[in-house]
């Protein structure tokens, strides 16, 4: 099958994110949490590829650094979602109609119901901010998400004829659930996963802007926009990089998401 | 059909309460009070209890709970801690932007998306259609307070065009109010219309291949009349589902924006509460919110159930 | 100017021409930016300093006052006499006063808002400058004794505090959102979150002032407040919160840099009853780790005074004793092989302002250099007041302490760096009650140097005041010997 430009442009700069990520654990050109105030501001040069910041730390060092601090907690936050959100919404499905299936489907609605940033930055009022926090204040919203797309998906196959009968046979629903019903939604929501993933890094970039993510020195993307910002007019590629990032990595996200989507539903690839 | 509306407006009220509890909770537990705040690093302690006295932060937290939930039910949302005016007068007065500004970036976001959408729909498969979606996609992507920045800075503080934020209140005319919600609700509609646009085209598609529009086009129909006339009206239902999502987000979602834009609304004033530990502001604004949303919720499923009665079994 | 302030001051201009005959005045009112919005708008009642800038000497009033470079002069009262034994004040107050609901200001409003200040249940953030007062008593409507328990040097220095302000009976139960005092300008609006206007007051006792109404905008983000600025949305910032842009600033011929002092030591404050920072090698160790000028450079741009010890270096009784904790990495190193240090992080809580969010980040670094580990929080205000400043639940922080001569807070063993020293305590009684300048002098210097030698805390710089304003307005403060944005000389040059 050929692969949509989408798939290919959106896989390409995620893995391109990833593998800095990934690099950075190793090698950066500079280590990032060493300033050196008599370097500061520096313009870009063959020394500092993308020059330096206030502090005279490396730019480039940062952005790479600041990839894996964004990848890392829209991952944990994926997973806290789909952690506790897919067993809930195949437990709600394999229970239609139950008053446990309500109360899933009205705590979703409950949760949907509250404004996500105000209870993210209400969170880290209480526990302070960090990371954990902003990965905990994610992930809480995520576990709607993956509830819903689990229990919609799953209704549907449990009235497919294949199902009914193991379910006729006596068979579990809880083995059902593993063996018949996750392995037929795992396209969708790795999907849902990849989009749950780009809003994660985008909610990890405010959270960081309004200074409640990642603390100093880990470099995270959103702190260094907002610690670049009032030397925007000084030296504009500080606040510009960094929004770059987080702007071709969702993109990339997004793209990735949107050709994994058609490439694994052709039956919605043709109707496009 | 009255037991189904009985056992959903049980729920309704039951998810207030819940939630109720829960904001209580999490705004109970927050360190922090705001007689310290107030009072500074000099204070000694005997003046910060008596002010906690004369805010009236003593008592239990079930008796305060009480206070405050009973309060509501009447109306009565308390007093600012900080502010010492009626939690209701500030919301009111930060409605009058709150409110505007969400909806005229949902107006802006709408005026951009119908079209796009619509373009793209009936040119699907051509280069147009690529490029439109391709720039959805980096308007999806795109951090609006980083938006918001390049805004400032091209606009207000290069061209000159708008000032860099604030409000000069409404008495001022509405022109002087609307250009200076122009900027933020640009910041704020862009991503929102990117979203938009792309439901609005798959949403025409979708309609374009049912059969109804299949023999309109059959019956000499060009693809131009069959979107404007048959599949455009069809479509607007996901499409205003998705306006709905995206104004109640817009209402209590700018609080970045507010903040690049030093805008007095919604969404900094709970912000603002939190950092001084005005917490009856940051409960009630919340509660005020979820409140919004669930009942919102509540009357778009009656209305459906109204509508489709088989929704009443299924859900 | 915008045009929409000209066309503002143009209505007030027309409506004056009428009664007064003025001429068309281009700009008779201002917008002062401000980075915190005040809580309420009571000084006697909070602390934030957001209140006094905005009420101090514009709204309300004190018997003496604070001027530009930091004396102290007459304002509701204007003569005092001193008992011999420095015990009893006499304040001669002006007549023909009165509040701006139109009641008359006499002995007894004075009486009134010292006695509410210094009461059981006063809510006064600095109730600490009316302790010594036993008693006040009215002699006539027009002249006020005051009896100290003891003679204070710097009495008439604390009557001069936005704290000690005349308040009227009639009035203060709306003080909070309605302020009425007897001052130049008249409230007129507060919209909460935005701005408060005030204008000017009509039949003000003293020399009236040039502007005809002036508004005070809140705008907390540091780049909003420069594209404010810089759009000309506000004419002056007088506490502008970065200093990185600056030299943008001073580029540009529209507008000044104003650059003044502050009464705020920036420390590096230490608990020093936690763990190993209870030893004094350990506190000299971090002391000599840290580079000061690299601070004021990465943090501030420049802008700060490397201070040695607690006491503000425009003071004419500062010593400068920087030498005292000279950038020392070796012997840092060598004290801390002495002291054992054993490599585990200490917690470095960081306010808000840029000082200590980003000094804290240099701070760090400069410590992780000569060994020493440590762990950053970023806390809002709120966490920072529970959390360091009342539990005392943290090992390093850093404040500016902005309160005018207040070394006497090395003197309270319960103050959040719990210093406990008897000797500093006995020292500082003395100070309090020494009326003679030489001995005062001396002493001064004797705290100074102790505080520096125990290495309290690590003393890093003194906090300038960097303002920026159009280059046409006159007679904004330069200094901050309180806070305050005294408007009252305040004009734009034609």
């Amino acid at each position: 099958m050929k692969l949509s430009p989408s798939l290919v442009v959106g896989a390409a700069l995620s893995a391109f994110y990833l593998i800095a990520a990934l690099v950075s654990f190793a090698w950066t050109p500079y280590p990032v949490e060493e300033l050196n105030i008599a370097d500061k501001l520096r313009p870009p040069s063959a020394t500092y590829w993308l020059g330096t910041d206030h502090f005279g730390r490396d730019v480039f060092s940062m952005l790479m650094v600041g990839a894996r601090t964004s990848i890392g907690v829209a991952v944990m936050a994926v997973g806290i979602g789909m952690g506790i959100g897919v067993p809930l919404g195949l437990a709600a499905a394999a229970n239609r109609n139950s008053l446990f299936d309500e109360f899933i489907m009205r705590g979703n609605d409950l949760v949907f119901a509250f404004p996500s940033l105000v209870i993210a930055i209400l969170i880290t009022a209480v526990f302070g901010p960090s990371a954990i926090n902003a990965i905990l204040a994610i992930g809480i919203f995520n576990i709607p998400v993956f509830a819903r797309v689990t229990r919609g998906a799953a209704l549907s196959l449990w009235t497919l004829d294949y199902i009914f009968s193991a379910r006729v046979a006596g068979k579990r629903a809880f083995l059902i659930s593993v063996e018949h019903i996750l392995p037929n939604i795992a396209n969708l929501l790795v999907v849902q996963g990849t989009i749950q993933f780009s809003l994660g890094i985008l909610m990890e970039a405010g959270l960081s802007y309004v200074g409640l993510g990642t603390q100093p020195p880990t470099p995270s993307w959103g702190r260094m926009l907002a610690e670049a910002q009032t030397m925007i007019y000084l030296a504009p590629r500080l606040a510009l990089l960094p929004g770059l990032a987080i702007l071709t990595m969702v993109l990339g996200l997004n793209l990735l998401g949107d050709g994994l989507r058609d490439h694994f539903d052709p039956q919605i690839r043709r109707a496009r | 059909m009255f037991r189904y509306l009985a056992l959903r407006f049980a729920s309704l009220c039951l998810s207030l309460l819940v939630a109720s509890i829960v904001i209580f909770a999490i705004v109970e537990i927050i360190p922090g009070d705001p007689a310290s705040y107030m009072l500074g690093l000099n204070a000694a302690p005997d003046t910060v209890a008596a002010l906690k006295e004369e805010l009236g932060l003593t008592g239990s937290a079930l008796s305060r709970y009480v206070d405050w939930t009973t309060g509501m039910l009447v109306g009565d949302f308390g007093t600012s801690y900080t502010y010492r005016v009626p939690v209701s007068e500030l919301v009111v007065a930060r409605l009058f932007i709150s409110l505007p500004l969400a909806i005229y970036a949902l107006i802006l976001s709408t005026a951009i998306a119908f079209p796009v959408g619509l373009i793209a729909a009936a040119r699907r498969g051509t280069a147009t259609d690529f490029g439109i979606m391709g720039a959805t996609q980096l308007g999806i992507a795109l951090p609006n307070f980083w938006f918001a920045m390049l805004l400032v800075v091209v606009f207000a503080v290069g061209l000159r065009w708008f000032s860099a934020g604030g409000f000069p209140g409404w008495d001022e005319g509405i022109a002087a109010g609307l250009k200076s919600l122009t900027l933020p609700a640009i910041a704020l509609a862009l991503p929102q219309a990117s979203i938009l646009a792309r439901v609005m085209r798959s949403a025409l598609l979708e309609t374009l291949s049912m059969d109804y529009v299949r023999t309109a086009r059959a019956k000499g129909l060009s693809r131009r009349q069959a979107v404007v006339g048959h599949a455009l009206r069809n479509a607007l239902i996901p499409v205003l589902t998705i306006i709905g999502l995206q104004f109640s987000f817009l209402l209590a979602g700018a609080i970045i924006i507010e903040n690049v834009f030093f805008l007095p609304g919604l969404g900094r004033l709970i912000f603002q509460g939190i950092t001084q530990r005005d917490l009856v502001v940051v409960e009630s604004v919340v509660m005020l919110l979820v409140f919004a949303v669930v009942t919102v919720n509540f009357l778009v499923d009656i209305a459906y159930a109204a509508v489709d009665p088989r929704l009443r079994i299924r859900s | 100017m915008n045009i929409k302030s000209n066309l503002a001051s143009l209505t007030i201009g027309l409506a004056a021409i009428g009664s007064a005959g003025m001429g068309l005045a281009s700009s008779m009112s201002i917008t002062v930016g401000m980075q915190l919005e005040p809580p309420n708008l009571d000084p006697t009642g909070g602390a934030a300093a957001a209140i006094d800038e905005v009420v101090y000497a514009n709204i309300f009033e004190g018997l003496t006052r604070f001027t530009a470079d930091g004396s102290i002069r007459s304002a509701l009262a204007h003569s005092w006499d001193i008992s011999d034994d420095g015990t009893v004040y006499t304040f001669h107050l002006q007549s023909s006063v009165s509040f701006h609901d139109g009641t008359a200001f006499d002995a007894d409003d004075v009486k009134f808002s010292l006695d509410r200040a210094r009461g059981e249940d006063s809510t006064n953030a600095q109730k600490a400058l009316f302790q010594g007062i036993a008693d006040i008593e009215v002699v006539d409507p027009h002249t006020v004794k005051i009896m100290l328990s003891g003679p204070d040097g710097n009495f008439l220095t604390k009557m001069a505090w936005g704290d000690a302000v005349i308040v009227a009976p009639e009035s203060i139960d709306s003080i909070k959102t309605n302020p009425v005092g007897t001052g130049p300008f008249v409230f007129s609006e507060w919209v909460q979150g935005d701005r408060v206007e005030i204008e000017r007051n009509p039949n003000y006792w003293g020399d009236p002032v040039h502007l005809d109404s002036a508004t005070f905008k809140f705008i907390s983000d540091p780049t909003a407040a420069f594209s404010a600025v810089m759009a000309g949305d506000v004419d002056a910032f007088p506490n502008f919160p970065s200093t990185e842009t600056l030299s943008q600033f001073e580029a540009d011929p529209r507008f000044a840099v104003i650059v003044g002092s502050t009464e705020g030591e920036t420390i590096l404050s230490t608990n020093n009853k936690s763990g190993i920072l209870s030893d004094v090698r350990m506190r000299k160790a971090i002391a000599h780790a840290i580079n000061r000028q690299d601070i004021i450079d990465g943090a501030m741009f420049g802008y700060g005074t490397p201070i040695g010890t607690h006491f503000a270096p425009h003071n004419p009784d500062y010593l400068d004793l920087t030498g005292k904790s000279e950038h020392d990495p070796d012997l840092s190193r060598q004290l801390l092989e002495e002291v054992g240090y054993d490599g585990s992080a200490l917690r470095l809580m960081l306010p808000p302002p840029a000082y200590a969010r980003r000094g804290g980040e240099i701070i760090a670094d400069q410590l992780r250099s000569v060994g020493v580990a440590s762990e950053i929080s970023n806390l809002e205000w709120s966490q920072w007041l529970e959390q360091v400043f009342r539990n005392k639940d943290y090992d390093l922080t850093i404040v500016s302490h902005t309160e005018p001569n207040d070394i006497n807070i090395y003197a309270r063993p319960e103050y959040y760096f719990q210093y406990d020293n008897p000797e500093f305590q006995a020292l500082m009684g003395t100070y309090g009650v020494t009326t003679d300048a030489g001995d005062r002098r001396a002493l001064a210097h004797e705290l100074q140097t102790m505080i520096a030698e125990d290495y309290v805390n690590g003393f890093l710089f003194q906090l300038a005041k960097t303002g920026v304003a159009n280059a046409k307005i006159r007679n904004l403060w330069p200094n901050s010997p309180t806070q305050a944005n005294d408007l009252t000389e305040v004009s734009w040059a034609d």
